[in-house]
């Protein structure tokens, strides 16, 4: 399955917005975040959970195949891109495709923004900058292998449902052990502590 | 492809400086980085205790412009959102660049030259002290300083002002530990480094929202949990760590000595004591043994609002692991019983002989970044370098022989930072500087801080922003922000590491040191304040602390390059340092002993009533550093964290956003309500970084730790009332001198070679 991909673990999340500061910081970036944190409890738990693209691999990029300019480009390592700025008409199809409520428009500039897990740090080795600085861990790059190292016998999931459609992404996300066969409902928070789920 | 980047210039490349190729093993000439000539200067961040290791990205023209994240020790490449943003102070619009100067407070500031400045500054000292005394003239430093500014501090109030009157802001921030570790181990610093975090088995967060004040911290909390460490967090709101916590006692705020003397209680009744542990290195067993007999856990649920049964759950988890660690910070320093706090979590940590090895121990977590290294060389009203004792007439001959004075010549202890302000509403205090500190937004009860400042015939600062304090001074004097240096800071673990110049400062601008140095020559005291910068003042800092307990000598700049940090004490150049101390049960004490301190709990300060029922604490967020004067100029920090709030129980009947009147004996402000059930129905919380009318301090209590001297910033006594409308929320104010918050990374000289795969041509249509 997955290679060096962005393993997202809610149960860490301490809500400091790190990724987000981080992902502004990033040359392919520069000045614009590109990472959604949700807050699924408020009023009752401080949890947060942090959302970067997910790079959806079956279907391919919903957000690519509904633009009607063809400007989102999947590389051939399943990168989901940020919308090429020549093609772009800032029409947010993607932003109402994509099932993560990834792609943000620019309304000044009317063009899409999305996190390409930071092609110009990933191509070259470096993790991307979200997941260097996340002091927690709750944002993790590497191969599942390198995490299970760091965090024996956690489990993982890469596929989602919503509805009657289920989703297969190119990031996973950390889930409690018992959950780990199904497909994981989308959109919904699953915290995970020491393969328990906490989640009220 | 483009050329390859100039070499660097050795002479002004501060060691361990990299391309951006040597930095993340890139293919050169596939980095355009690199392309741009652009450096990365390694050093750490400003901020918290932490320390985290960053680089600094600095641009061909030699201007800092953004960070990249460093694979240093401390942080292994993590920072937090403060550590990201840091480096757009550097050049931030808001930066101060000449002296301002007023003769009176009805004046405006005008910009004056350096001369004019620092000539009235020195005819100033020289009237009041002429006619009151050197003592009424005061001199406050700071704990975000470099160490060699602390001690030059300490001197330079000694020497050049001849006055009593040296303390700093690190009061207000880990002194009750400092107080109670030189009680108990006769040495003042955390026992273990964070790296022993993920050797233990059970660790103890109490009064630490580690999750928001040490981010980075997080992930050796969670390398312990992952290895099936279980996690305690006392604490009277839900934090980010203590909601997955395997116990969470939320107890009532400033009850936690009675909490701590009931676990100990309870670690006695079911037989978890170390006896051989305590039979072999302690002191004052018996007392402390006698002291907590009746503390039982129902008396401690009965003081701390809490089940009696998490008391006896946390002594079993605590003391039935096999290497326990304690960690604590200022949630239970913050206290009139602040030290004795911290006591009752070293006699907890004692009686179960968790002291001194791998994964078990103890340790306060610093909260300014130089918190322990700006106390231990003499900024502290009764300490000279080294940690001596300004009261020993052994320690003082040692110190004045380095410094060429007579004994007579050197002032004895004066006051804390509280009491100076007091002092100055007396007008016992007439005169004053302050180095990079913001009492206006940090200390506690606003109104006396205030009344105090105003009272006061002549107030200098030092800064590179415009803080609310500095604003209220007749001098300003625009210094060096800590990229524009180079110097040591010691962290939470007693690692001493260094920063390093990235950049030139701005025209304009002078390091604290050439101004000390300026002022000292001034007031006749030249032969002694000849520096040609940090690493001159280091080397006499290495000599004063020579053969005391906080030992530098043999640290020096090239070992911290080499090493990335050396923990003191460090008594030779070939000492490995001292990341852990009390290995073999062995303290500092001369008995070599552990001194138990039995400890009696006592209510706070403030009392409840029925017009003031609940409790009031206070604490830091994530995106903003004490007193916000640096973070609050921040736009992505501002963005993040806009405005203070109050955190109340949803059994108050508010809801989101509703206007929430606090009030306390000292005053009332409003705030938008945070509606939780993460915090006790009895408390609410405020965070404290912006100032009046938004202000914390404007409502905490100015009751002081009579041994500390710190601030019960951590409990006061409140009502909270429906604000009739929301406008009389009121938002805060911009910070003095504000103009714009710094574009991100808008200061790069090129444009960037295209860094998208289109551009490269390697990508396929989906
Ligand atoms: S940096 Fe990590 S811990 Fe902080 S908000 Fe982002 S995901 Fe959460
Ligand atoms: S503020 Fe503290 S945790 Fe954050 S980056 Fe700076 S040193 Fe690290």
């Amino acid at each position: 399955m997955m290679g060096r991909t962005i393993f997202i673990d809610p149960g860490r999340c301490i809500g400091c917005q790190a990724c987000v500061s981080a992902c502004r910081e990033c040359d392919s970036h520069r000045g614009k975040s590109m990472i959604h944190l949700d807050y699924p409890d408020e009023g009752h738990s401080v949890a947060s959970l942090p959302t970067v693209c997910m790079h959806c691999e079956d279907p391919v990029a919903p957000c690519a195949e509904v633009c009607p300019a063809d400007a989102i480009l999947v590389t051939a390592d399943g990168v989901v891109q940020q919308a090429d700025t020549t093609r772009c008409i800032g029409c947010a199809n993607c932003v109402n495709a994509c099932p993560f409520g990834v792609p943000k428009i620019d309304l000044q500039a009317k063009l899409q923004l999305k996190c390409n897990l930071c092609y110009d740090r990933t191509a070259y080795g470096l993790a991307p900058m979200c997941a260097t600085v996340c002091p927690t861990g709750a944002l993790f790059y590497g191969t599942v292998e390198e995490l299970r190292a760091e965090r024996p016998g956690v489990q993982v999931a890469d596929s989602f449902t919503f509805g009657d459609v289920v989703v297969s992404t190119g990031v996973a996300m950390v889930v409690p052990a018992d959950k780990v066969q199904w497909p994981v409902p989308g959109g919904l928070p699953i915290v995970e502590v020491n393969g328990k789920d906490v989640t009220r | 492809m483009s050329s390859a980047p100039p070499p660097l210039d050795p002479s002004i490349a501060p060691p361990g400086t990299r391309t951006f190729r040597d930095a993340g093993g890139i293919p050169a000439d596939q980095w355009h980085a690199d392309q741009n000539g652009e450096t990365l200067v390694p050093t750490h961040c400003c901020f918290c205790g932490v320390q985290c290791g960053m680089y600094l990205r600095v641009d061909r023209a030699g201007k800092v412009f953004g960070v990249e994240p460093r694979n240093h020790d401390i942080n292994r490449m993590r920072l937090c959102p403060k550590g990201i943003n840091a480096y757009q102070q550097v050049n931030h619009p808001d930066r101060l660049t000449a002296p301002l100067l007023r003769r009176s407070r009805d004046e405006p500031f005008r910009e004056a030259s350096w001369e004019e400045a620092l000539d009235f500054t020195v005819a100033e000292i020289r009237r009041i002290q002429a006619a009151h005394g050197n003592d009424a003239f005061g001199l406050l430093g700071g704990a975000s300083l470099f160490s060699e500014k602390t001690y030059l501090v300490g001197k330079f109030g000694r020497v050049a002002l001849k006055t009593r009157h040296v303390d700093y802001n690190g009061r207000l921030c880990m002194v009750s530990a400092a107080g109670a570790n030189k009680l108990a181990f006769g040495i003042d610093r955390a026992g273990n480094p964070f790296s022993d975090i993920l050797l233990s088995d059970c660790l103890l967060i109490a009064g630490s929202n580690v999750g928001e004040c040490f981010p980075v911290m997080t992930q050796y909390l969670w390398g312990a949990r992952d290895r099936g460490a279980s996690l305690i967090v006392i604490d009277p709101r839900e934090t980010a760590i203590a909601r997955t916590a395997d116990i969470h006692v939320a107890l009532k705020p400033g009850t936690d000595a009675a909490f701590f003397n009931a676990v100990l209680n309870v670690v006695i009744q079911e037989n978890l004591v170390d006896k051989e542990f305590v039979a072999a290195h302690t002191t004052g067993w018996d007392e402390v043994r006698a002291s907590v007999a009746d503390c039982t856990p129902e008396v401690a649920a009965d003081i701390c609002g809490i089940p009696a049964h998490q008391v006896v759950q946390v002594a079993r988890a605590f003391a039935g692991a096999d290497r326990a660690m304690a960690w604590h910070a200022r949630g239970i320093e913050h206290h009139s019983q602040g030290v004795e706090n911290c006591l009752t979590v070293i006699n907890l940590c004692t009686a179960t002989g968790n002291l001194g090895k791998p994964g078990a121990g103890y340790g306060t977590i610093t909260g300014q970044g130089n918190g322990q290294g700006g106390r231990e060389h003499g900024q502290k009203s009764d300490l000279l370098p080294g940690g001596r004792s300004i009261a020993n007439p052994e320690h003082r001959r040692q110190i004045c022989e380095i410094w060429g004075i007579e004994e007579t010549e050197l002032p004895p202890a004066g006051t804390s930072m509280m009491e100076m302000v007091w002092q100055m509403q007396r007008q016992e205090i007439r005169g004053l500087i302050g180095i990079c500190n913001n009492p206006f937004v940090s200390l506690p009860n606003y109104a006396t801080v205030k009344s105090g400042y105003d009272t006061l015939e002549f107030h200098a600062q030092f800064d590179f922003f415009l803080s609310e304090t500095a604003a209220n001074a007749h001098v300003v004097f625009p210094v060096t922000t800590w990229a524009e240096d180079e110097g040591v800071m010691a962290n939470a673990e007693a690692r001493v590491v260094k920063h390093n110049k990235a950049q030139e400062p701005p025209a304009g601008v002078r390091t604290d040191t050439w101004v000390m140095c300026q002022l000292a020559q001034r007031l006749g005291v030249a032969d002694k304040f000849s520096y040609a910068g940090s690493r001159e003042v280091f080397d006499e800092l290495r000599i004063a602390s020579a053969g005391t307990v906080n030992d530098y000598y043999g640290i020096t700049y090239e070992r911290l390059e080499e090493t990335g940090g050396i923990a003191w004490p460090c008594p030779s150049t070939d000492h490995p340092g001292t990341p852990r101390l009390f290995e073999g049960g062995r303290t500092a004490h001369p008995d070599g002993k552990i001194h138990m301190q039995a400890v009696e709990w006592h209510p706070p300060m403030d009392p409840y009533d029925e017009e003031h029922p609940m409790s009031l604490t206070t604490g830091r967020t994530v995106a903003h550093f004490l007193s916000g004067n640096q973070t609050r100029r921040l736009g992505a920090l501002v963005e993040q964290t806009p405005r203070p709030w109050v955190e109340v129980h949803p059994s108050h009947g508010f809801r989101n956003g509703d206007p929430v009147r606090v009030v306390t004996r000292r005053g009332s402000e409003v705030f938008p309500a945070l509606v939780t059930e993460a915090i006790r129905p009895d408390t609410v919380f405020i965070p404290y970084h912006w100032p009046v009318p938004t202000a914390a301090n404007a409502l905490t209590i100015d009751a002081l730790d009579p041994r500390s001297k710190i601030p019960e910033y951590k409990v006061c006594a409140c009502r909270i009332e429906a604000a009739e409308r929301i406008d009389e929320v009121p938002a805060p104010p911009a910070p003095p001198g504000h103009q714009a918050y710094p574009a991100t990374q808008v200061s790069r000289t090129d444009p960037l070679p295209p860094t998208s795969p289109q551009g490269r041509g390697t990508a396929e249509r989906s």
